[in-house]
């Protein structure tokens, strides 16, 4: 009885593992250039599925909807990409009933790319002409650099400043950084006041990306045939070896990103700096409610002095995902949805995307000045950020394996072993491996 | 069974009664030992709670500059605020959701206790060829942890296009196999043959003595296979993540999750989620302390065979 019982639980695990196996390997060729295909308008009325997880954007749709009696969009939601949206359009995409529409950061869609999860629109209509209306890193990552193709529509971004406590700098006599040597000089003096100049996050791998991309590093670079990995390229060593040299004099806190006691510490004085994304103000202006009027927001510092240079952090684009029927009209909401001025207002109002069309930096919200930050008006810096941000920065395939391990590789820094240059050295050889794994072409 | 149970009651209760005279000292020890493991133990599990339960009682700026586990001044408006904000943020959205996990995890539970009775009594009272081989088989899904399975539903799902609906995920959950085994290990030793042939002989058909006769005989085993399945529904979160993309659809825990992960786009979300999450957890306390007499009992039942 008891070996019935065993050999039936072996089966039935073994045809479950089958069956996972079934689903999820396979598809994983290298990207070649996919031509534009004919990409016609439908006839009659037509019904798009459009996933996202941003808050309120079912409300944008809304708005589509009636203003287009002929294109209805059901509005579809989820968790975040990563938290098992992109899995769920991969099986969508595998079951052949994927949404027309879906939200994907820029960092994952070199994924979808490679695993042949997305239509070309670039001849649907005037899509290729409507990369003039973006901001032209944000156009970059939706067309790979190849010509005739366009895989996504860019909906917001993250272009990169300096939030400060100008209320301490200015008590403590310390001047506020422009150049990264300032910035290291006064992280010295701010530790001899007995807080931090800023805090590393170990987890925000994608953050420590934005800087590379500030020095005009790369981690990946592509040619068509296979992919080149250079974690450790020297911008990148550069930037590890700097943020290194703070870590062990001790001038820069630990703290978990996004946790209470990393919010504490913005509202307490802790921390004097934080060099993050233009969706860092709201972030601040709730963690930190009793600092308020205290924060202003300055140009990130920059490795030579007199430059203007910017990184980014986030921003998400807006792709149709391969096999929905209706390309043309897909295409044609995603541009509505990422370049109407009253759409973006939205999005922006209820959703907090700042978005990636250059006409977007000049809405009304951004118009203003921003009570929590003294009365600044912090989206002029923002904007003259964005233009600024190197528009040719490429993602990798895999960068959720990528941010994993070179976040593992962080977190034993803090704890003492190893360096940060240690840390992207492993990166690079796990992700070349999980490359391999994959069977995309890797360059030596 | 009557007399059974009472000696076994008897014994329980003898022993305090006979040890009074001997070493209390070293009782006294002991006990105060499991005491104090208890209590540690229990504010460990608690702390958390406590915490929830204190976070709600704070407005979105009290989150990270004041005290976690200590009340602010404010905290009743404040309470009471957050729960009205919760109800009314997007549409009322949250209570659908809250409807939506009461409806797979009541009536998904209520089903699912059906056929696991259904299949435990048919597998213990009728001999049939196969029997033992039906009942491995089943055993065998105890042993498969549902996760596995909803990637290969999903496909399934979508060849008759069936996902992103109410039966997507409410389907699935009125599947027992640990139900199913329960019901059978109770069914086998609480309903007796002759109970069953005399029914017979009365001229009561088998489906009516099951419901009159079966069904109460088991009835302890299948408030705790109830209870069972209503949690393990309303903690199901995988399968709703894979299978459900319209939010109205949504149970109470992807719901919160989907909020959780977008609070960098809204902090606001943030107080919404620890309101929200305060709320989903009154229901199953309801469940528990309404029906726990009846939980402890039929599990102690199905390991007596």
């Amino acid at each position: 009885m008891q070996r019935t019982v065993k050999t039936a639980a072996m089966a039935a695990a073994v045809v479950s593992a089958l069956a996972l196996a079934g689903c999820s390997g396979g598809g994983t060729s290298s990207p070649d250039a996919a031509p534009a295909g004919d990409c016609e308008p439908s006839e009659g009325a037509v019904e798009l599925n459009f996933t996202s997880w941003v808050p309120g954007m079912d409300q944008v749709v809304e708005l589509w909807n009636s203003e287009n009696p002929d294109i209805q969009v059901n509005f579809q939601t989820g968790p975040n990409g990563n938290s098992g949206t992109y899995q769920n359009f991969f099986n969508e995409i595998k079951a052949g009933n994927a949404s027309d529409l879906g939200q994907i950061e820029y960092d994952a869609l070199p994924n979808f790319r490679v695993q042949d999860g997305l239509e070309n629109i670039a001849a649907c209509g005037d899509i290729l002409a409507a990369g003039d209306d973006f901001v032209d890193w944000t156009w970059s990552q939706v067309t790979f650099g190849e010509d005739d193709a366009v895989y996504a529509i860019p909906q917001d971004s993250g272009p990169m400043a300096m939030y400060y406590r100008a209320d301490l700098f200015e008590a403590a006599g310390i001047p506020v950084p422009t150049t990264w040597e300032e910035y290291a000089e006064a992280a010295a003096l701010i530790k001899a006041e007995g807080s931090f100049i800023t805090n590393f996050p170990k987890t925000d791998v994608n953050w420590f990306a934005g800087m590379v991309w500030q020095n005009g590093g790369q981690w990946f670079g592509n040619d068509g045939d296979a992919w080149d990995v250079q974690l450790t390229s020297p911008e990148s060593i550069e930037v590890a070896d700097y943020w290194q040299a703070l870590i062990d004099n001790g001038e820069v806190s630990e703290l978990a990103s996004f946790s209470d006691e990393w919010n504490n510490s913005f509202d307490t004085g802790a921390q004097w700096t934080w060099v993050s994304a233009v969706w860092g103000a709201s972030t601040l202006s709730t963690g930190a409610p009793n600092a308020a009027g205290n924060w202003r927001v300055a140009p990130m510092p920059q490795w030579e002095a007199g430059g203007e240079d910017a990184g980014n952090w986030g921003g998400s684009s807006t792709a149709v995902l391969k096999g929905s029927e209706h390309p043309y009209e897909a295409a044609q909401f995603a541009l509505w949805l990422n370049t109407d001025p009253e759409a973006l207002a939205m999005a922006n109002e209820l959703g907090g995307l700042y978005p990636a069309s250059k006409e977007g930096a000049n809405l009304e919200a951004f118009a203003g000045e921003s009570e929590y930050y003294g009365g600044q008006k912090i989206y002029d810096v923002f904007a003259e950020a964005s233009a600024n941000v190197i528009p040719d920065f490429v993602w990798g395939p895999t960068m959720t394996q990528t941010y994993t391990d070179v976040s593992d590789g962080f977190g034993e820094v803090l704890g003492g072993t190893g360096t940060l240059t240690d840390a992207l050295a492993a990166g690079e050889e796990k992700t070349v491996s999980a490359l391999e794994a994959q069977s995309i072409p890797v360059k030596e | 069974m009557s007399t059974s149970s009472t000696t076994r009651k008897a014994s329980r209760e003898a022993p305090p009664v006979s040890s009074t005279g001997g070493a209390s000292r070293e009782s006294l020890i002991s006990r105060s030992a499991a005491m104090l493991i208890m209590g540690v133990f229990t504010l460990y599990f608690l702390t958390p709670i406590w915490w929830l339960f204190v976070s709600s009682t704070k407005s979105v700026g009290e989150f990270t500059t004041t005290a976690p586990l200590g009340f602010t001044p404010d905290a009743i408006p404040n309470f009471i605020a957050n729960i009205g904000r919760l109800f009314s943020y997007n549409d009322s959205v949250f209570l659908k959701w809250i409807g939506n996990s009461v409806l797979y995890a009541g009536v998904g539970a209520l089903l699912g206790t059906l056929f696991a009775a259904m299949c435990g009594y048919a597998l213990a009272k009728y001999r049939f060829r196969g029997r033992e081989a039906v009942f491995n088989v089943v055993l065998s899904g105890v042993l498969v942890p549902a996760t596995a399975l909803a990637l290969p539903l999903f496909l399934i799902f979508s060849e008759i296009e069936l996902t992103n609906t109410y039966w997507a995920v409410f389907l699935p959950s009125i599947v027992s196999p640990f139900g199913v085994y329960l019901a059978r290990i109770y069914g086998s030793s609480s309903v007796p043959d002759e109970l069953l042939e005399a029914a017979r002989l009365d001229g009561s058909g088998e489906l009516r003595t099951f419901f009159t006769i079966g069904v109460r005989l088991m009835s302890p085993a299948l408030v705790t296979i109830f209870l069972f399945q209503f949690v393990t529904i309303w903690n199901n979160f995988f399968l709703p993540l894979i299978m459900l993309r319209d939010q109205t659809l949504f149970p109470v825990t992807l719901g919160l999750y989907a909020w959780n992960s977008a609070i960098g786009q809204n902090p606001e979300l943030r107080s919404f989620v620890i309101i929200g999450a305060l709320v989903s957890i009154v229901p199953l306390i309801i469940a528990f302390l309404s029906l726990q007499r009846f939980w402890s009992g039929g599990l102690a039942a199905g390991s007596v065979k």
